[in-house]
């Protein structure tokens, strides 16, 4: 197989645009792709403090890099959620990636540890167990928590995750298979900052799949944790991925059409009923009593989860 | 040739040449959630892996 832009041997097939490019033009080719992820959704300008959520896998680190890359002021936030071994190996690869790639561009690394919430126990496994919750549950309340607390109190322009095409389109299918309007509303690459205390969150990577995100890993000798959460066996997000890259299998390009036809719905829905996420956000949600962070609720997800476990754990 | 897989990691050992294509189909994988490794360099599905050759073949799907 050959280069389509260069002519030099091909690295990676892309189906889905029926091309194939060779190292550095896939190179090129998902930096462009970011770029213009990062102005079509009005994520984020080179004046801008970011702060990318990482976890040592190839899409938080490698979204790190072409941050970097492309000349963003960034730098990162690990939680380390206290899984034994994994957490560990994952927290080894971005010191490794801190230390190796970021510092020499003046980007720095936070660090945040489940052990320093009060009654949060010995990683985010146990809290799930005295919950009594699944742990992937718990796992995400604490790092929409934490990511959120520390870039609003550092003053961080923006939160950038590494959510990819698969993510997004996986989180649509369940969110539509179970009808969960609310959800839907919310799925967006960019979130506002529409209240005191939320940040602005955005996904520059969600135009890119997670195997073009592997593969620019590869290229750039991006060094990430292949392994996967010992945690997320069995996870309803892996079964909806499976079934969306047997689709594409078929079906070349319907992970972007299924992803893609939602986000021109949403923007055609917003238009006509002139609500913004917003304006929604503003008629819904108060700070909590705890933490003053923004709920729907009296107490947030995350104070909630925290008394509970403190209960139980007397 | 010696094939190394994740989740579970494994090695296994398939008869070569062969086509990438024809090994995703031999072990049953869909290739849009793997890449194939060879060294340090990435192969395409028209690429021939050779009997003597050590190849990965690397999951590209996370919990999300």
């Amino acid at each position: 197989m050959r280069c389509r832009k260069c002519s030099n041997r091909a690295v990676l097939g892309l189906p889905r645009h029926n091309t194939a490019y060779c190292g550095p033009c896939l190179t090129e080719f998902v930096r462009t792709q970011v770029q213009k992820a990062i102005k079509a959704q009005t994520m984020f300008s080179p004046e801008d403090r970011i702060l990318v959520a990482v976890s040592g896998g190839k899409d938080s680190l490698t979204l790190w890099e072409i941050l970097l890359k492309l000349g963003y002021n960034v730098d990162a936030l690990y939680v380390d959620l206290g899984i034994p071994g994994y957490s560990e190996r994952s927290h080894e690869k971005v010191e490794r990636f801190a230390h190796d790639v970021a510092e020499a561009c003046g980007s720095k690394l936070i660090i945040q540890t489940v052990e320093e919430d009060a009654g949060a126990g010995n990683g985010v496994k146990e809290l799930a167990n005295l919950i009594k919750r699944p742990t992937c549950s718990a796992c995400g309340t604490i790092k929409r928590y934490q990511f959120n607390r520390v870039a609003y109190q550092n003053n961080y322009d923006v939160m950038a995750t590494g959510h990819n095409l698969d993510d997004e389109a996986a989180r649509l299918l369940g969110n539509v298979l179970n009808w969960q309007d609310e959800y839907l509303q919310k799925q967006s690459p960019t979130l506002p900052a529409s209240v005191e205390g939320f940040s602005k969150k955005v996904k520059p990577l969600y135009r890119m799949t997670e195997r073009e995100i592997a593969a620019y890993a590869v290229v750039n000798r991006i060094d990430y944790l292949v392994e996967e959460c010992p945690n997320a066996k069995g996870a309803k997000m892996l079964v909806y991925k499976d079934v969306l890259n047997r689709l594409e299998a078929e079906s070349p390009g319907t992970k972007h059409r299924f992803y893609w036809g939602f986000l021109d719905k949403q923007k055609k829905s917003a238009e006509s009923t002139k609500h913004t996420m917003t304006d929604i956000d503003q008629s819904t949600l108060l700070p909590c009593e705890t933490c003053s962070q923004p709920t729907t609720a009296g107490t947030c997800s995350f104070c909630r989860m925290m008394a509970r476990a403190k209960t139980a754990a007397r | 040739m010696n094939v190394h897989l994740s989740h579970p990691t494994r090695d296994i050992e398939l008869q070569g040449p062969k086509r990438v294509a024809d090994i995703f189909k031999e072990l049953q994988l869909i290739p849009e959630a793997f890449l194939v490794i060879r060294g340090q360099d990435l192969m395409t599905e028209d690429e021939i892996v050779a009997d003597e050759d050590t190849i990965e073949v690397r999951p590209v799907i996370s919990g999300g």
